[in-house]
Parts: C-alpha cells; sequence; structure tokens
C-alpha cells in the first residue's frame, strides 16, 4: 500500500541551557494512505512531538537532530519536509497536511466570527479567490461536519459549544481538502456523546474523500473504535505499530498488553485486570536498556542491558527483546 | 443497610446578573434531587459536561447550600448549618480533580497533611501525629514515607499527588468522601491503580465514596457492586446497582450514553447511530416543568411536557413518561 508519509529514524531533541531532553529517539513510522492511524502513548510520551514535526512546527528549542520525514502527493510528488525553507514549508502547511488541535476553546479568535477567520486563512492561500467563492466553500465544510452553517458562519466563539468549537476546527482543516489531516487529542474535554459524533464524522470523511488522519490519543477505547493502524509510543520510542487487529487481539509486547490490561472497559470480566506498575520514566534519566524494562512483568538481564531493536514480525513493529529471535 | 446521608428534594438555582438595566437571570441546575447515601456504599455520579454533577458533590461536601431542600446527615439537619457549626462537619471529605491545584505548591506534603491533622486535634503531640502519618502512607501506598514527605507538590507525578490527596482526605476520619473525576487527569497506566486505592480504602475503613465523573468504564470498574446515579441536565434520570444499569439501561438518556462509550476492542464496533434527535443539549435557562430530555429523545410525545414521575423497574428508579405510561397501562 501507498504512504502519505515517511517518518525515518527520527529523533527530536529540546536543546534547554543546562541539559538537552530527547523527546523522540529514532523512530521510523508509515502512514498509510486513506487509512486511520493512531498514535497512544501517555502524557509525555512524544506523541504531540512527532505530530508537530511533520507540519514542521515543534515549538522552540525543539529540533529534528536526526532522520528524515517525506511527504507523498496524490499526483506522485515528493517532500522531504525537513528540507523545506520557509516559503515552501508554508505551501505544504494546510494545502497538504493540516492539523485539528487538542484546546477548540483557545485555537479559535475570541474577537472574530468564524466566518473572518476562515477568510483570513484562505486570503493567505488562495490570492485569487473573491468572497463569494470563499462564502460558498466555507459553508461545504461546514455543512460536511454537519453544523449549520449560516448561523455558525456569523457566529463568534463563545456562542458555540465545545462540541461545536471542535467541529469548526475540523471544517477548518478540511477547507484545502489536504491529504492528511493530524488530530492531535481532538475529543478531550469533550463528553461521550459528542466524542462518538465527532469521531463518526471524521470516519465519514475519511472513507467518503478519501483523507488520511494521523489521530494521537490516550483513549485506548477510541483507538479500537475508529482506528485502522495503531502506533504505541512510550518515553519517546515507537514500542509497537502495526494494524489494529493485531495490535489489540495479540498484544504481543509488554506496554501495549498492559495498557489495554488496564483500561476498565463496559463489557468483559473486571477481575483480571491489572495495574502497570510503577511510574512513567524522566526523560533526563532514562533507565539502563530498554526503556520499559522497570515496569515490565517479563524483564529479563538482556533488556537491562541493550535497548532492544526494532523487530518486524508478521508485517508489525516490535520493539522488545522478546521478539528478538 | 443504614443511612448515612439522605438529600431531600435539593435544588440550586444560581443568578446570574443580566447587566446594566439588563434582566437578571436564573439558571437552575438542580432540580429536586433525591438521594439516600448508604454506609460503606460507592456510588458513582455520571453525566455530561453541564449536567450538575459538581454541584451536587459540593451540595454533598457542604461547600455549596441549596436553595432549596434539605441535606440529613446520620439524622440530623446539615444545609442550614452556620459558619462555626460546619467547621466542625468534616465527617464527609472532598477530593478535587486537579491534584496539582488542591495543594498548597510551597509547602512540603508532610505540611500539607500535618496541618488538617493539628487544626482537628490540637491537643495531639507532634509525635503522635507524625505517627498518624506514617500511618496514612502506609494506607496510600507510598514507601518510604520519609522520601516523599520532604518533597513539594511538583515533585511528585500526577498518580503520587492524588494519593496524597486520599490521604489528606482519610486523615480526619471521614465516614463519607466525595472524589470528583480523580482520575483525568493521571496517566492511563496509573488510573487503574488509583481507583484499586479507593476500593480498598472503602473495605477497609468502610468509608462511603461519591464518585462524580463522566467515564461510565471507569465508573463501572470503581463501583461494581454499588449503584450508579445517572444525571441529566440537573435531574437523576436513573438511580440503581449498575449492573442493572449498564446491562439494561431504561432511560432513553442512559441507553445513548452507554451506546457511546468506546470499548477497547476493535471487533466490538457496532457502527450503529446514537439513539438521540439532536447533539446539543438543551439551555438551562427557562425551563419547563416537563422531562428534560424531550428535546433530543427519540420517543418523546406530548405527555413528556408535562411533570415527570419517577417509576421504578426492577429496583432502579427511572424518571421516564414513557415507562411511567406503561406502568399506568399495567395497573389498570
Amino acid at each position: 500500500m501507498e504512504n502519505v508519509i515517511e517518518i525515518r529514524n527520527v529523533t527530536i531533541d529540546y536543546k534547554l541551557k543546562r541539559y538537552d531532553i530527547r523527546a523522540i529517539t529514532d523512530v521510523s513510522l508509515d502512514i498509510k494512505r486513506g487509512k486511520i492511524t493512531a498514535l497512544v502513548g501517555e502524557s509525555g510520551s512524544g506523541k504531540t512531538t512527532l505530530s508537530s514535526a511533520i507540519l514542521q512546527c515543534i515549538s522552540t528549542p525543539g529540533e529534528v537532530t536526526a532522520g528524515s520525514i517525506k511527504f507523498f502527493g496524490k499526483d506522485g510528488s515528493e517532500t522531504d519536509v525537513c528540507a523545506c525553507n520557509n516559503h515552501q514549508i508554508n505551501k505544504f502547511r494546510w494545502e497538504k497536511v493540516s492539523m485539528v488541535f487538542q484546546a477548540a476553546q483557545s485555537a479559535l479568535n475570541p474577537v472574530m466570527t468564524v466566518f473572518e477567520q476562515f477568510e483570513e486563512t484562505v486570503r493567505e492561500h488562495r490570492m485569487g479567490w473573491d468572497k463569494k467563492r470563499i462564502e460558498e466553500r466555507t459553508k461545504e465544510v461546514l455543512e460536511d461536519v454537519k453544523l449549520d452553517a449560516d448561523r455558525v458562519m456569523k457566529a463568534y466563539p463563545h456562542e458555540l459549544s465545545g462540541g461545536m468549537k471542535q467541529r469548526v476546527m475540523i471544517a477548518f482543516a478540511l477547507i484545502f481538502e489536504p491529504e492528511l489531516i493530524i488530530l492531535d487529542e481532538p475529543t478531550t474535554a469533550l463528553d461521550v456523546i459528542t466524542q462518538d459524533y465527532i469521531f463518526k464524522i471524521l470516519q465519514r470523511i475519511n472513507r467518503e474523500k478519501g483523507i488520511s488522519m494521523l489521530l494521537m490519543t490516550h483513549d485506548i477505547g477510541v483507538v479500537a473504535k475508529f482506528a485502522d493502524y495503531v502506533g504505541v509510543m512510550y518515553a519517546g520510542r515507537l514500542m509497537e505499530y502495526g494494524d489494529i487487529r493485531t495490535v489489540f487481539k495479540q498484544r504481543r509486547h509488554p506496554y501495549t498488553a498492559g495498557l489495554i490490561g488496564s483500561t476498565p472497559s463496559l463489557i468483559g470480566s473486571l477481575d483480571d485486570m491489572k495495574p502497570i506498575e510503577g511510574n512513567p520514566p524522566d526523560l533526563r534519566d532514562l533507565p539502563k536498556g530498554c526503556v520499559f524494562s522497570p515496569r515490565c512483568p517479563y524483564r529479563t538481564d538482556k533488556c537491562t542491558e541493550k535497548e532492544p531493536e526494532d523487530y518486524i514480525k508478521d508485517g508489525c513493529l516490535l520493539k522488545c527483546t522478546r521478539y528478538g529471535e | 443497610m443504614d443511612e448515612l446521608m439522605t438529600l431531600k428534594g435539593i435544588g440550586m438555582t444560581f443568578k446570574k446578573s443580566g447587566g446594566f438595566l439588563g434582566k437578571e437571570r436564573r439558571i437552575e441546575v438542580l432540580k429536586d434531587i433525591d438521594l439516600t447515601i448508604n454506609r460503606g456504599e460507592i456510588i458513582a455520579v455520571v453525566g455530561e459536561s453541564g449536567c450538575g454533577k459538581t454541584t451536587l458533590g459540593k451540595i454533598i461536601t457542604g461547600l455549596y447550600r441549596p436553595t432549596s431542600g434539605e441535606v440529613f446527615f446520620e439524622g440530623n439537619q446539615v444545609s442550614g448549618l452556620f459558619s462555626k457549626k460546619i467547621n466542625s462537619y468534616n465527617s464527609v471529605q472532598f477530593v478535587q480533580q486537579d491534584s496539582y491545584a488542591a495543594l498548597n505548591p510551597v509547602r512540603t506534603i508532610y505540611q500539607s497533611l500535618y496541618a488538617p491533622i493539628k487544626a482537628r486535634n490540637k491537643k495531639w503531640t507532634r509525635s503522635k501525629i507524625d505517627e498518624r502519618i506514617d500511618e496514612l502512607m502506609t494506607l496510600i501506598g507510598l514507601q518510604p514515607a520519609s522520601q516523599f514527605l520532604t518533597k513539594y507538590p511538583h515533585q511528585l507525578s500526577g498518580g503520587q499527588r492524588q494519593r496524597i490527596l486520599m490521604a489528606r482526605a482519610v486523615s480526619l476520619d471521614p465516614k463519607l468522601i466525595v472524589a470528583d473525576e480523580p482520575v483525568s487527569m493521571i496517566d492511563v497506566s496509573l488510573r487503574l491503580s488509583l481507583l484499586n486505592l479507593m476500593s480498598e480504602l472503602n473495605e477497609k475503613l468502610n468509608v462511603s465514596f461519591v464518585y462524580i465523573t463522566h467515564d461510565l468504564s471507569t465508573a463501572r470498574y470503581i463501583a461494581r457492586n454499588g449503584k450508579m446515579c445517572v444525571m441529566y441536565l440537573g435531574e437523576i434520570v436513573e438511580f440503581g446497582k449498575v449492573d442493572e444499569i449498564l446491562k439494561t439501561p431504561k432511560h432513553p438518556y442512559t441507553q445513548a450514553l452507554i451506546q457511546a462509550v468506546p470499548i477497547p476492542d476493535p471487533d466490538y464496533d457496532t457502527g450503529k447511530e446514537l439513539p438521540l434527535k439532536s447533539m446539543e443539549l438543551a439551555s438551562l435557562e427557562n425551563r419547563g416543568e416537563g422531562c428534560p430530555f424531550e428535546a433530543r429523545c427519540l420517543y418523546a410525545t406530548e405527555r413528556c411536557r408535562e411533570k415527570v414521575d419517577y417509576v421504578e423497574v426492577n429496583g432502579v428508579k427511572v424518571k421516564c413518561c414513557n415507562l411511567k405510561k406503561e406502568e399506568d397501562e399495567k395497573i389498570d
């Protein structure tokens, strides 16, 4: 299958005054065209840093210190994101890859109506469009996310509910029909009913328009329900990556197994649920060998000696010594 | 089981000024809440944001005085207590969502734990309080205690801070703890152990818990032998045993809520649309007498605009006119 994004051996460092923090260590990942790929991980695992690297908008002082990120367009074009200059990256952002940010509440400008904000964005990218054309397009995308376009266009952000604001953000991301949308925790702070509704909209957009999606979340349930592929991140490393069924059913990596096994669900038995022991590591003071080893129930001497490589088993990536042979 | 706390006909209305010359607006956040909490029981209160679950928690802990209705604690009325008496009312404790904001950042953990114990037991000596703190640290599983007590809140992880809050709540020997979304801000891998700690405290100390959340899965986990209270727009729409509600939800809102919860199993996708007419919550202002869910309910009829009463089905109290109708027809 064709990939939209190929991430190869990417390392991202935050260079601080007293020390450096390695937020992402040697991550390689393919994002498949037309599919929904999810990245799960706890806070601090590097999901947001990795996704902002795709748009080259890592917050300072972070930078990609090794590896490459390549984008492949539908038209056969190839873009090396890390090598783009400012002008090129501005064309690339939003037209090829757009992003829906976590806090919709603060992502919209409170003193402009929704339409004015669409107009501002469009004028930045499409000089030739007149007001009527912008209006038509705005209406189209707002209807795509099941909003009452006429009312919402004239509204200020405070007149909309949290779920509506998040849908406006998704409409924003759709405006130039990008090939990939990055969704960073799109439904945190929203309740389950709105969450379900928003994901159904996203799923429909994905199926009907063939737009690929990269979803960052810590909610295992959401991933199981809506994603096609899943990557599990821990302390800046990709621990496991593969199609959703193999990863969730086989639970091969001890961290994945621990995460799924410690997520309460509405069905099934509650008695075999087990928490993961210990605490997430401090990125300044990582354990020797495998980063998950202090919390791993299958730890051997081998694990604490050397960090495991990326092993490929039935098309899935596994970073664990147990799958070395 | 004996009753620990009883809420009778609780209502809470917030007044909002309408600005210069504007009309004052009244927002009815809670309406006619009746709830009984038994000794040693865990009750999960679930609902969407804005349904009034936190306000209810604050009324139970005595932080808000309800605008109507009465609160009884062990048979005594407590909702009308004035400042002096309310200070001695510490049989009910509150655990907040944001553990970072709930602890004083310039005090060590030891100081944060010491202060409430000293305030309650003025005659206790320092060594006696130290002993008590040690005991608490063992109870919440932060060992060795000395390693944590000298630290400041920012030096601990979210899960550890939340445990400290639990210790502080337990330190005054409460009979009831209200926990408002205690796990929503901590890492997924640490949530389960905190929920286990709460169950442990419930068993060991026989403390009742009111667990406020919007996450039905964790509610099911913690209250597996307890009860669940589903709230919608300031009213309790369904109340009863957790198993019974999750297996056969009776209220149309509960049905939609349960269907919306994602199951961590990729083969489980039902793909069905939620049984709801609209996605938007109705406004809390100017609400009528009728069912709060009417505007979004697929089964709504004319009848729903009138006042609704509770019906009891299999031990679960439900506020829904259609069920009420069925019940009436049966009797006829």
